[in-house]
C-alpha cells in the first residue's frame, strides 16, 4: 500500500494480543501520560492543547483548546462538568465502537487528563444506548482505574478527586448535539437548547460551565501531552493537525477504519489505494465524505477553490474529486465537510433517489420535533423523496423538495436543520436529471 | 403517588445505587432507571412510569415524555428474541432491507417493524428496523437482544435464529 | 411592582435602572433598554415581529422560528472601536443567518431588520411548515378570529398549498381537564401551555409525547389539567388546540363586544374583558394590568359570571310576592321604613357592592336614623393560593370599611337582634339571610324584610331586582388598596335597575333628594366627603386603576 497509516488513536486496536483490560493497557505504557499531566499546571495542559491545534472530532471541527479556554476559572464560582460524547450515531461513522470495545482505557485516561486540566470533579460518559456491551466495558474500565487510584478520591496522591459515571442514551441521534445531550443527561427529552444564551461553556449541565468532547478528541489529549502540543501540530497540516480516523463504508473492496495524518491523503487515494477501489469492478458514482449529513460529492466533479500556501498566500487551484485532500478546510472549501470522518461510497449502479430516500427517512425519524422547520420539513422531505423513489412524483416535486430543504437550513435551533437538508440540497442539485427522470418512473434497483 | 407494583429488593437497591451517580439532580437518573426497568420487566408499563416518577420526585408525565421520545424504550413487550436490524444507508447498500425481510419471513412475523417491534404470533420473536448501529463498514448488521452481529448474510441469520431459538 | 402574582419572567418590562442602548431598527436609530429581547424592544416602536412560542411572561424556548430577523453588530476597527459610517452612526456587520428575536438581547450599536426580504422569506417558510399538517377546520374552530395561524397566514403566508402528502393524524377532541378540550392536530407545539402550567400555575401536568412530526401534547393517563388557572392556557394558545368547554361552539369571537372591567370573585380584583353579545355575557378574559393580575386570572373568577343568566333571577320588583312597579315599591317601602325607630332597623350590606352604592347606602342609613341603625357586611374568607386568589373573597372590603358600612362585630348584634325581635326592619343588600346566619324562624318574625339583589328571597316583604357586576358601573378598592372601575357590558334584564339608583331613590323617598343623577355624580359626592377619594373622579381612575395607598394614603 502506497500510503502508510499513522496510528495514534488506533495504535493498539486490532494488534494481536492486545486486550481491553487495564493490565494490558498499563503494559503498553497506559496512564503514564496521566502521571505526567498531574505534575503539570492545569494552565500548561490547556496551553499544550491550544498549541496542538487539535480540532474536535465530533463533526463541527471546533478547536478543542479554544473550547476549554471559554471556561474562565477566575470568573466561575460554579462547578465545571465534562461530558464525553460517546453518542456516535452519524450514519457512516464507526470509530467510537472500536475505541470503546478495544481500548477503553485510552478514552478513560484521556477523560481523566481533560478533567484534571479543567478542574472537573464530576464527569459523565454519555454512551449511545445501542452499545450495551460498550457500556459494560467502560464500567469495568472505570472500576479498574478506580482500583488503581487513577480515578476517585485523591488521585495518585495529588489531592485531586474525580468521579466518572457511564450514562446510557436510548436511541436518539439528536443526543449527539451537545446541548441536546445535556438535556438528555438532565433526564429530559433531548431538545437542543437555544444558543444564545445556553452555550455549554457558560450554561451547560445543571446550568454550570460544561465541556462536551467527542471520544476521539479526548483520546487525542493523551497524544498531545505525550508528544507535546508543538510536535502534535506537526502532524497533518496547519489548522488541520493530528490524525484522523476515517471510516469507509459502501461500495468499496475493503471498507473499514483507517487512521491517517489529517490531509495526508486524497479522497482518491483513500478509495482506490487504501480501500482497494470500487467493488466488483464498477465505477464510482458518488461519495458522502463526512457522515450522512455531509453534502454529497459527485464523480467527475471539479472544484475551483482558494488554497492557502505555506507562506500564507492564497492561490487558486482546480481540484478533481479524487484529488481532494482529506482535511477540514479543503472539505469545507469544496462545499462539503470532513464532519465525523465517515465516508460512504456509492457505485454507478446505485439510485441516488433511493439513497436520498434512505437518508431522509433517517432524519425524519431522528428529528426531535422541537422547532418548526425541522419537525415539519424533515418528514415532508421524507415523503417527497419516497414518492420520487417510487416513481409517484413529478418534476415539480423535485423543485419543491429542494425548496423545502432551503427553508430548513440555517433556520433551526440546532445543526440538525443543516444535517437533514444538506443531503437533499446536494443530491437534488447534483443529480437533478436522475431525480427528475425517476420521479415519474421509479428507481431501478 | 401510590403504586401497587412490587419490585424486588435487589432491583430497588440497584436503582438506589444508580441514583447516587447523579448527586446534583435525581432527575438525571430517569434514563438509567428506565433502562433498569425495561431490563427487569421487558417493557415500560404505566406502572413503571409511575414508580420511577415517584422514586425521582417527578410527575409521571415527565417520565412518560422520555418513554415516547427515546426509541429504545417500549410500552409493550417485544419478543423473547429480539432482532434489531440496521436500516440506514451503508447497511441498506449492503443488503439490510433484504436481511430484514428474510428474518421476518423466517420468524413468521407480520407487521411492518419500522421503528417499533413487530412480534411473531407466539411472542417468541420480534423484529424492528433501527437506525445506524455504527458499524457501517461491516454491514448489514443487527442486534439479537444485546448481542451485536456483523456482515449478517441470510445463512448467518438462519444460524442466529437457531442459536437463540 | 405590586402585582398580586409573580410572573416567572417579565421579558417585556425593564427594571428601573436599566441603561438604554442605541439600536438601529429598520434603518432608524432608537433607544431601548439594554438586554431586552428584540421582539419586546421592537414592539416599543410599533414594530410587530410575529411569534408563536415567545410569551413575555414565560421562559424563552425559541422553537417556533417565526420571529427570525436579521441582526448585526457594529463593525470594529483594530482597536476594538466601532467603525462609524458617514452619518456618525456605527457601521453594522450583518450576520448571514437570521436570528430569533425572542432570544436575542439588544446591545449597543445593534442593527435589526424586521421586515427584509430574507425575513419575509423565513416567515413564509415557517408559515408553510406550520400549516402543512394543520387541519382545515377553521370554519368550526373556536379560535377563528383570534387565531395567530390565521392572522399571520394572511400577512405572511401563501395562498396555494404545495403539500400533497397525507397529513399526520393525531388525537382530536381529547378531554384533558374539567374545563379544557385538546385538539392535537391543531397544536403547533409552541409549548406555551406546558410552560405556563409548570412555571406559573406550579402544576407540571402537560408534556409532549412521541417526537418529530408526531410530537403530541398530552397529559399523563389519569392526570388532568384541572388547576384553577387552566383556562389561561386557552388564552395563550395561539391556535385552536386548547379550547374552553364553557365557551366552545357558543359564539364567534368577532361578534363579541369587549368591555373593560374587573373580576369581583375575590379581593384581588383581576382586570378583565367582559365578552358579551346583546344581553348575554359569553366569557371573561383577563386584561393586562401589571399592577394587579398581569395577564392572568383564575378559573373560578372567570366562570363566575354564569349567575347573571340564572333563569330564576329576580327581574321584577315584588311586594309580598306580588309583582309591582318601582314607583309603588319605593314609595310604600319608604313609608313603611319611616314607621320604625332607628334601633329597630338593621342593614346587612355586601362588600360586593361598589363604593358608590355603599356611599349612597350610608346616606340612606343617615336618613333613616344614622349610627343607631346597626349596619355590617358579611365577610367571606377562603384560602389564598399564593398566585392570584386572595383569602378575602369580597371584592370591596376596603370600600365597605372606608364608607362605614363594614362595622366589625355588628353582624353578630344584628343576628341576635333579629332573633330577640328587637330588630323589626331588616334591609339585606346583595346578600342572603342564610349567609348572615339568620334563621328562617327569626326572619319570619321580623316585621319588615327587604331584599335587594339578583335572587328572590321568599320571606322578604320587598324584593328589589338589582344589577350584576357586568351590568353596572362604579368603583371598588381591591385588597392591596387599588381603586378600580367596573363598566357596564350589558343592561340589566327586565325591570332590574342599578343598585345605586334604587338606593338613591329610596333615600330620596325617605329624606329628600340629593341631586345625584349619574354614577359620576355619586362618586363626586363621595370624593367630597371621603378623604381617600379626594380630588379623584371616575374618569381619573382610568382603565388600570389608582393605588390609593400611594396617592391618598389609604391605610
Amino acid at each position: 500500500m502506497a500510503i502508510a497509516e499513522t496510528r495514534l488513536i488506533f495504535k493498539h486496536i486490532d494488534s494481536p494480543g492486545y486486550t481491553n483490560d487495564i493490565d494490558c493497557y498499563l503494559k503498553n505504557g497506559g496512564y503514564s501520560t496521566l502521571r505526567k499531566a498531574i505534575t503539570m499546571k492545569t494552565a500548561e495542559i490547556i496551553t499544550e492543547v491550544k498549541t496542538s491545534g487539535l480540532r474536535g472530532r465530533g463533526g463541527a471541527g471546533f478547536p478543542t483548546g479554544v473550547k476549554w479556554g471559554f471556561i474562565d476559572p477566575t470568573k466561575n464560582t460554579k462547578p465545571v462538568y465534562l461530558i464525553c460524547n460517546a453518542d456516535e450515531s452519524e450514519p457512516g461513522t464507526f470509530k467510537d465502537r472500536q475505541i470503546i470495545h478495544k481500548d477503553p482505557h485510552q478514552l478513560i485516561e484521556g477523560m481523566i487528563i481533560s478533567c484534571f486540566a479543567n478542574n472537573v470533579k464530576l464527569a459523565y460518559l454519555y454512551i449511545r444506548g445501542e452499545f450495551p456491551e460498550g457500556a459494560k466495558i467502560l464500567e469495568r474500565a472505570c472500576n479498574e482505574a478506580r482500583a488503581k487510584n487513577f480515578l476517585g478520591k485523591n488521585i495518585l496522591g495529588t489531592g485531586y478527586d474525580l468521579e466518572i459515571y457511564i450514562h446510557r442514551g436510548a436511541g436518539a441521534y439528536i443526543c449527539g448535539e451537545e446541548t441536546g445531550l445535556i438535556e438528555s443527561l438532565e433526564g429530559k427529552r433531548a431538545y437542543p437548547r437555544i444558543k444564545p444564551p445556553y452555550f455549554p461553556a457558560v450554561l451547560g449541565l445543571y446550568m454550570s460551565p460544561t465541556i462536551v468532547n467527542n471520544v476521539e478528541t479526548l483520546c487525542n489529549i493523551i497524544h498531545v501531552l505525550q508528544m507535546g502540543g508543538a510536535n502534535f501540530a506537526k502532524l497533518g497540516k496547519p489548522n488541520n493537525t493530528g490524525t484522523r480516523v476515517l471510516c469507509v463504508s459502501g461500495d468499496v473492496v475493503k471498507p473499514g477504519y483507517y487512521e491517517f495524518e489529517v490531509g495526508a491523503l486524497t479522497l482518491g487515494q483513500l478509495i482506490y489505494e487504501v480501500c482497494g477501489g470500487i467493488k466488483n469492478g464498477k465505477k464510482l458514482k458518488a461519495i458522502i465524505p463526512g457522515g450522512s449529513s455531509a453534502k454529497v460529492l459527485k464523480a467527475g466533479e471539479r472544484y475551483k477553490i482558494k488554497q492557502k500556501q505555506a507562506d500564507g498566500t492564497m492561490i487558486d487551484v482546480d481540484l478533481a474529486l479524487e484529488d481532494i485532500p482529506m482535511d477540514f478546510d479543503t472539505m469545507a472549501a469544496v462545499g462539503s465537510m470532513a464532519g465525523s470522518g465517515g465516508v460512504i461510497v456509492m457505485d454507478e449502479t446505485r439510485s441516488m433517489p433511493e439513497c436520498l430516500a434512505n437518508i431522509s427517512e433517517f432524519y425524519a425519524h431522528e428529528s426531535c420535533g422541537q422547532c418548526t422547520p425541522c419537525r415539519e420539513g424533515s418528514l415532508w422531505m421524507k415523503k417527497i423523496t419516497t414518492r420520487i423513489r417510487d416513481g409517484k412524483a413529478t418534476v415539480e416535486d423535485v423543485g419543491v423538495l429542494k425548496n423545502v430543504a432551503d427553508n430548513i437550513a440555517g433556520r433551526t435551533i440546532c445543526a440538525f436543520g443543516e444535517a437533514c437538508s444538506w443531503p437533499v440540497q446536494s443530491f437534488v442539485t447534483k443529480f437533478k436529471e436522475e431525480f427528475e427522470t425517476v420521479a415519474g418512473n421509479g428507481a431501478k434497483k | 403517588m401510590s403504586c401497587e407494583v412490587k419490585v424486588s429488593k435487589e432491583f430497588e437497591s440497584k436503582v438506589d445505587e444508580t441514583i447516587t451517580h447523579y448527586p446534583v439532580s435525581k432527575r438525571s437518573a430517569s434514563l438509567p432507571l428506565l433502562h433498569l426497568w425495561q431490563e427487569e420487566f421487558g417493557y415500560v408499563s404505566n406502572q413503571g412510569v409511575e414508580w420511577i416518577a415517584a422514586k425521582l420526585d417527578l410527575q409521571p408525565i415527565n417520565v412518560y415524555e422520555l418513554v415516547t421520545f427515546y426509541p429504545m424504550f417500549r410500552e409493550q413487550p417485544a419478543g423473547k428474541i429480539q432482532f434489531r436490524v440496521c436500516r440506514t444507508l451503508s447497511c441498506a447498500l449492503a443488503g439490510g432491507y433484504e436481511l430484514f425481510d428474510h428474518l421476518k419471513k423466517n420468524c413468521k412475523i407480520e407487521g411492518d417493524g419500522h421503528h417499533g417491534p413487530a412480534v411473531s404470533p407466539e411472542g417468541k420473536y420480534s423484529i424492528e428496523f433501527v437506525e445506524c448501529l455504527a458499524s457501517c463498514g461491516t454491514g448489514p448488521v443487527l442486534m439479537v437482544n444485546d448481542d451485536f452481529y456483523e456482515q449478517v448474510s441470510n445463512d448467518k441469520a438462519n444460524e442466529l435464529v437457531k442459536k437463540y431459538g | 411592582m405590586s402585582c398580586a402574582c409573580k410572573n416567572p419572567f417579565n421579558h417585556d418590562l425593564a427594571t428601573e435602572n436599566t441603561p438604554m442602548v442605541n439600536v438601529q431598527i429598520d434603518g432608524e436609530w432608537v433607544q431601548v433598554p439594554k438586554g431586552m429581547n428584540i421582539v419586546a424592544a421592537a414592539e416599543r416602536f410599533s414594530k410587530f415581529i410575529p411569534h408563536y412560542c415567545y410569551h413575555p411572561k414565560l421562559s424563552v424556548v425559541g422553537n417556533c422560528r417565526m420571529c427570525l430577523v436579521e441582526m448585526g453588530t457594529p463593525k470594529m476597527d483594530a482597536n476594538r472601536q466601532p467603525i462609524l459610517a458617514a452619518d456618525g452612526k456605527p457601521e453594522i456587520g450583518w450576520m448571514p443567518r437570521p436570528q430569533i428575536g425572542c432570544a436575542t438581547q439588544v446591545s449597543e450599536g445593534m442593527g435589526i431588520r424586521t421586515n427584509s426580504p430574507l425575513v419575509q422569506e423565513c416567515r413564509k417558510g415557517v408559515m408553510e411548515f406550520l400549516l402543512i399538517n394543520h387541519p382545515l377546520d377553521c370554519p368550526i374552530c373556536d379560535q377563528a378570529g383570534e387565531c395567530k395561524l390565521q392572522e399571520y397566514s394572511f400577512e405572511h403566508g401563501q395562498s396555494n398549498s404545495r403539500f400533497i402528502e397525507e397529513k399526520v393524524t393525531k388525537p382530536k377532541n381529547v378531554d384533558i381537564g374539567e374545563r379544557i378540550v385538546l385538539d392535537d392536530e391543531r397544536c403547533i407545539m409552541c409549548s406555551r401551555c406546558i410552560r405556563f402550567s409548570k412555571e406559573f400555575a406550579q402544576d407540571d401536568v402537560l408534556g409532549f409525547t412521541q417526537r418529530g412530526s408526531h410530537t403530541t401534547l398530552a397529559v399523563y393517563p389519569g392526570k388532568r389539567l384541572d388547576n384553577n388557572y387552566s383556562l389561561n392556557t386557552v388564552d395563550i394558545c395561539p391556535v385552536g388546540a386548547l379550547t374552553s368547554k364553557d365557551f366552545r361552539f357558543k359564539m364567534r369571537v368577532w361578534f363579541l363586544k369587549e368591555t373593560k372591567s374587573i373580576c369581583t370573585g375575590c379581593s384581588t380584583g383581576c382586570n378583565v374583558l367582559i365578552g358579551s353579545r346583546e344581553s348575554e355575557v359569553h366569557r371573561l378574559t383577563p386584561r393586562e394590568n401589571e399592577e394587579v393580575n398581569s395577564l392572568w386570572m383564575c378559573d373560578q373568577g372567570r366562570l363566575g359570571f354564569h349567575e347573571i343568566h340564572d333563569e330564576n333571577r329576580l327581574t321584577t320588583p315584588l311586594i309580598h310576592g306580588v309583582k309591582s312597579d318601582w314607583n309603588t315599591a319605593i314609595t310604600q317601602l319608604a313609608h313603611q321604613l319611616q314607621g320604625f325607630k332607628p334601633e329597630q332597623i338593621a342593614i346587612i350590606a355586601s362588600a360586593r357592592m361598589t363604593n358608590e352604592e355603599l356611599f349612597l347606602l350610608s346616606g340612606l342609613r343617615k336618613a333613616l336614623g344614622g349610627e343607631s341603625i346597626l349596619c355590617d357586611i358579611i365577610s367571606r374568607t377562603g384560602v389564598a393560593d399564593g398566585i392570584l386568589r386572595s383569602a378575602d373573597l369580597n371584592p370591596n372590603t376596603h370600600g365597605a370599611q372606608l364608607l362605614g358600612i363594614a362595622n366589625s362585630g355588628k353582624l353578630e348584634e344584628i343576628r341576635s337582634g333579629v332573633t330577640k325581635g328587637s330588630i323589626q326592619a331588616l334591609l339585606i343588600f346583595n346578600e342572603t339571610p342564610g349567609e348572615a346566619g339568620i334563621s328562617l324562624e327569626s326572619l319570619k318574625k321580623t316585621a319588615l324584610v327587604v331584599n335587594l339583589g339578583m335572587r328572590l328571597n321568599g320571606l322578604a316583604h320587598y324584593n328589589l331586582p338589582s344589577s350584576s357586576f357586568a351590568e353596572k358601573r362604579g368603583t371598588m378598592i381591591n385588597g392591596k388598596g387599588r381603586l378600580q372601575r367596573l363598566n357596564r357590558a350589558l343592561s340589566a334584564p327586565g325591570q332590574s335597575r342599578d343598585d345605586w339608583e334604587i338606593i338613591r331613590d329610596l333615600k330620596a323617598a325617605v329624606g329628600g333628594g340629593n341631586g345625584i343623577h349619574t354614577v359620576e355624580e355619586a362618586f363626586k359626592a363621595m370624593a367630597n366627603v371621603v378623604p381617600a377619594f379626594k380630588d379623584l373622579t371616575i374618569h381619573k381612575v382610568g382603565d388600570l386603576g389608582i393605588d390609593l395607598t400611594l396617592s391618598n394614603s389609604l391605610v
